[in-house]
C-alpha cells in the first residue's frame, strides 16, 4: 500500500504542476512510512520538502497556498498528532469555500496514518476520523487496500476541497485480518494487492461490496474490512461486506439497498464507539431501512477508552468480536 | 511593479548527507571561560549577545575555566559522572531488551547525558519537571527505581502505569516528573503554568520545561515562552537543541540563520546558550536560572547546544539521512568523556576508579534487570489484567464503560 500511495502522489506531481506535497520527514528521508520515498529526488525541493514540526503551521500555509491555486498534499506524522491542525481545518479550510462563496478555496489533501495494531499506545494508534465527519465541508476517505489507496489518493488530490485521507497503518505492509498472532501475510498475495501503473481513479463517495451476502449487511472500512471478512468467513454468516473508503459524503444507495436486501446490519469500526461514525451509520440506516429492518442495528467498535499499549490486542475489536456481533444481529 | 527575478522558495538543506564527508565547520566553538557571567537581575536586554554565544567551563585540558565555573567540589561531579554513567548503562541495556523482544520501542538519550543529569543536580529535588522523552536522567538522578522504569518499559505486571503508556512515557508525581507526552511540546507551556500556579500560592518551588529543537516549532512552544514573559513566571525553559528531529536537520526547525536561544529575545526572557555537552556549564546555567526563578526575577530560556549520537529511537535508521560517522566528528565531544577527564585532571579520578564505577552501574543495571524481567515484560505477555482498562477514564465508571468491559469479559 506504500507503493500504491507514492505512487498517487508520483502521478500527480509529474502531471499538475500545481501538486506540492510536504511534511514532517517526508523530504529527503521519504516519511517515516516511507510513503513520500524517491519524490524530492525526482520533482525537486520545492515540490516535495521537509517541514518543521507544527500541525498548525502545516494546515495554515496549506490554506495559503491553495488561495493561491496550489493543490497541497499534506502529511501529518501520525493521525494522533492532527490536534493542533484542527483550527485551521475546522474554522478554515472546511468552510474557505462556503464563506467567501466559492472566491477563495482548499483544494488540500491531509495524508494521516491511522488506527493500532503496532503497540503505537495512545498516541500512535487512534482513528480520529469521527471528529472530522462531524464538521460540513470536509470529504474523509480511508482505503483499505492498495489498489483504492492509489484510486482514492489520486481523486482527493483532484478534489477542489479539503479532504482528510487516513491511512490505516496496519494495512501499510499487508491486509490485516485481526489474527495479531498469526504470520504477516505481504499484499502481494491479496486481489486488490495488485495495482495498475499509471493514472486511475476511483471516485469518492463510492463504496465497494467486497462480498455479496443475504444475511446481514456489514458497514465497515479501513483495517476493519478485512478483519469483517475473516469474521464472516469464521461464523459461517452470510455476511455483505460493504467497504465504505468515503464516509462524507457518504454512499447512502449502496448501503439502502443492501440493508433493504438483508434485514440486518452490523457496523465495524476501530474508533471508539460513542459518537463514533458507527453512530451516524446506525442512524442513517434506521431512518432510510427501518421498515425493513429485522433486528437491532449492532456495532462493533474500540472501547471507549484511549489505545492502551500492552492491551493493545484486548482493546482491537478482533475477529472474535465481529463474528459475535454477526451472530447478535442473526439472533436479535 | 514587476521583480527583476522570478521568486523562488528556499529550502534548508543540511551541510552533509549519507555518503559525504561530515561537516560541522558551521559550528563556532568559542574558548571555554570566555562568556560574562552577569548577575541574575540583570536586564535581559544587556545580555542580548549571550544568545548567541556559547557558555562553557572545560577548556581543552578538561580544566573548570571561567566566570561559570560553578566550583563544585570533587563529591558532587563524581555524583554527576556516576548519574550519567547510570543513565548511559540504562539505556544501552534497554535498547538491547528491545532488540530481545522483550519491549516495542525504546528511546536512548546518548550523548545528551548532562542534560538530564545536570540540570537536576541543580534543581532541587522538590522542583517540579516537565520533561521530554529524552530527559531518563532526571528521575536517575533524583534517585528513581530502576526497577520501576524499566517496569514501565516492559508494560509488565508491576507498571505503575497499567501498561498504558508506551516504554519510556514515564510518570512520577512523587519524583517531581510530570507525565510523558507522545504529543510533543505539550509539555512547555504546562511548566509555565505550574510555575505560575506556585507564584500564585506563594510556594517555594520552582518549575523547569524541556523541549527537543525540532519542537519549537510547535505552538506550545510560543505559547510557554509568552505566558512566562507576561507572569514573569518562575520556570526555567531549556530547549534541548540536538541537531536533528527524527530526519530533520535543525536547519528544518529555523535554526539556519540563528540560535533556538535567540528565540527568547523577541518576549523579553534572558537567553543563554551553552555546551550541553560540558556537565559544568549546564549546571552552572540552570543554576543561574534557577536563582533567578527563585528570587521572582522570572523566567529563563536556555538552548543546550548538544548532539543526538545515537538513533531517533529503536524505529529509526540514522545512516540513511546524515553521514554514518557523523557522531564522531561532532566537536563538542561526550559529556561523560569530558567528565571523566577533568576529575582526572583534578587528581580526583583515576582508569582504576572509572572501570570500577562502570562495572558498578552496569552491576546495577543488571539487578535492576533481574528484578524486573520477574514481573514479566511485554514479550512475555505478563501484565495487568484487561478489566484495568476501563478504569481511569474517569474518576468514577460510567455505565457505558461498565457495559464494555462486562462485554470483554470482566
Ligand atoms: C505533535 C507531534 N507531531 C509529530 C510527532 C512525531 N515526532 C515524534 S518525535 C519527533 C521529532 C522531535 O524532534 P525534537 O523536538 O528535535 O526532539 P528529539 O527527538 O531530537 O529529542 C516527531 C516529529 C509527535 N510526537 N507529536
Amino acid at each position: 500500500m506504500v507503493q500504491a500511495l507514492n505512487a498517487a502522489m508520483d502521478i500527480m506531481l509529474g502531471r499538475d504542476a500545481n501538486v506540492v506535497v510536504f511534511g514532517e520527514d517526508v523530504g529527503y528521508f521519504g516519511g517515516v512510512f516511507r510513503c513520500t520515498e524517491g519524490l524530492q529526488r525526482k520533482y525537486g525541493p520545492s515540490r516535495v520538502f521537509d517541514t518543521p514540526i507544527a500541525e498548525a503551521g502545516l494546515l495554515a500555509t496549506a490554506v495559503g497556498m491553495g488561495a493561491y491555486g496550489l493543490r497541497p498534499v499534506v502529511e501529518i506524522q501520525f493521525a494522533d498528532y492532527i490536534y493542533p491542525a484542527t483550527d485551521q481545518l475546522i474554522s478554515e479550510a472546511a468552510r474557505l469555500r462556503y464563506r467567501s462563496v466559492g472566491d477563495f478555496t482548499a483544494p488540500i489533501t491531509v495524508r494521516a496514518p491511522c488506527g493500532g495494531g503496532i503497540f503505537g499506545g495512545q498516541t500512535h494508534s487512534q482513528s480520529p476520523e469521527a471528529i472530522f465527519t462531524h464538521v460540513c465541508g470536509l470529504t474523509t476517505v480511508i482505503p483499505s487496500n492498495p489498489y483504492d489507496a492509489k484510486g482514492l489518493l489520486i481523486s482527493a488530490i483532484e478534489d477542489d476541497d479539503p479532504v482528510i485521507f487516513l491511512e490505516p497503518k496496519r494495512l501499510y505492509n499487508g491486509p490485516f485480518d485481526g489474527h495479531h498472532d498469526r504470520p504477516v501475510t505481504p499484499w502481494t498475495e491479496h486481489p486488490a494487492g495488485e495495482v495498475p501503473d499509471g493514472y486511475y481513479t476511483v471516485p469518492l463517495g463510492k463504496a465497494s461490496v467486497v462480498r455479496s451476502g443475504e444475511a446481514v449487511t456489514v458497514l465497515t472500512y479501513g483495517t476493519m474490512v478485512h478483519v469483517a471478512m475473516t469474521a464472516v468467513a469464521e461464523s459461517g454468516v452470510d455476511g455483505e461486506v460493504i467497504d465504505l473508503r468515503t464516509l462524507i459524503p457518504i454512499d447512502i444507495d449502496t448501503i439502502v439497498d443492501s440493508v433493504r436486501k438483508t434485514g440486518r446490519c452490523v457496523i465495524v469500526h476501530e474508533a471508539t464507539r460513542t459518537s463514533g461514525f458507527g453512530a451516524e451509520l446506525s442512524a442513517l440506516v434506521q431512518e432510510n431501512c427501518f421498515y425493513s429492518l429485522e433486528a437491532p442495528i449492532v456495532r462493533v467498535t474500540g472501547w471507549d477508552t484511549p489505545y492502551p499499549h500492552s492491551l493493545e490486542w484486548d482493546y482491537f475489536p478482533g475477529p472474535k468480536r465481529v463474528a459475535e456481533g454477526l451472530r447478535r444481529a442473526m439472533e436479535g | 511593479m514587476k521583480n527583476a527575478v522570478p521568486l523562488r522558495l528556499h529550502v534548508p538543506e543540511p551541510p552533509a548527507r549519507p555518503g559525504q564527508e561530515a561537516d560541522f565547520s558551521w559550528v563556532k566553538v568559542p574558548p571555554a571561560g570566555t562568556v560574562t557571567r552577569p548577575d541574575i537581575a540583570v536586564d535581559p536586554y544587556e545580555i542580548r549577545r549571550h544568545a548567541y554565544e556559547l557558555i562553557r567551563v572545560l577548556d581543552d585540558n578538561a580544566a573548570a575555566v571561567g566566570p561559570w565555573d560553578p566550583r563544585l567540589d570533587a563529591e558532587t561531579v563524581r555524583r554527576g559522572l556516576r548519574a550519567m554513567m547510570l543513565t548511559r548503562a540504562y539505556d544501552e541495556r534497554m535498547f538491547r531488551a528491545q532488540r530481545q523482544g522483550k519491549t516495542s520501542f525504546y528511546m536512548r538519550c546518548t550523548g545528551e547525558e548532562a542534560v538530564g543529569v545536570g540540570q537536576a543536580m541543580a534543581l532541587d529535588d522538590r522542583d517540579m519537571t516537565f520533561p521530554t522523552y529524552r530527559q531518563q536522567g532526571l528521575l536517575i538522578t533524583r534517585g528513581w527505581s530502576l526497577v520501576d522504569m524499566m517496569n514501565q518499559v516492559f508494560s509488565n505486571t508491576r507498571d505503575r502505569l497499567k501498561g498504558r503508556q508506551m516504554p519510556i512515557m514515564y510518570s512520577s508525581k512523587e519524583a517531581g516528573f510530570f507525565s510523558i507526552s507522545g504529543n510533543l511540546a505539550t509539555q512547555f507551556s504546562q511548566a509555565v503554568g505550574w510555575a505560575m500556579a506556585s507564584a500564585i500560592k506563594g510556594d517555594d518551588r520552582i518549575a523547569a520545561g524541556w523541549i527537543g529543537e525540532g519542537a519549537t516549532a510547535e505552538g506550545d512552544f510560543h505559547h510557554a515562552l509568552t505566558f512566562a514573559s507576561v507572569y514573569r513566571a518562575p520556570v526555567i525553559l531549556n530547549i534541548v537543541n540536538n541537531q536533528y528531529a527524527i530526519s530533520s536537520f535543525q536547519g528544518i526547525a529555523g535554526g539556519e540563520r540563528t540560535t533556538f536561544a535567540a528565540r527568547g529575545l523577541g518576549y523579553g526572557l534572558p537567553s543563554l546558550r551553552v555546551d550541553g555537552n560540558d556537565f559544568l556549564a549546564v549546571y552552572a546555567v540552570t543554576r543561574w536560572a534557577a536563582d533567578r526563578a527563585r528570587a521572582n526575577l522570572g523566567s529563563t530560556l536556555i538552548e543546550l547546544f548538544t548532539y543526538r549520537a545515537a538513533a531517533h529511537s529503536t524505529s529509526d535508521d540514522p545512516s540513511k539521512y546524515r553521514p554514518a560517522d557523523e557522531a564522531r566528528h561532532w566537536p563538542l565531544g561526550d559529556p561523560i568523556e569530558r567528565l571523566r577527564a577533568h576529575l582526572v585532571a583534578r587528581g580526583e579520578w583515576s582508569d582504576e576508579r572509572h572501570g570500577q564505577l562502570a562495572a558498578e552501574v552496569d552491576g546495577e543495571v543488571r539487578d535492576a534487570l533481574r528484578e524486573a524481567e520477574s514481573y514479566g515484560t511485554l514479550g512475555t505477555g505478563e501484565h495487568h489484567s484487561p478489566a484495568t482498562m476501563f478504569d481511569d477514564v474517569f474518576k468514577e465508571m460510567p455505565w457505558h464503560l461498565r457495559r464494555q468491559r462486562q462485554e470483554l469479559g470482566y
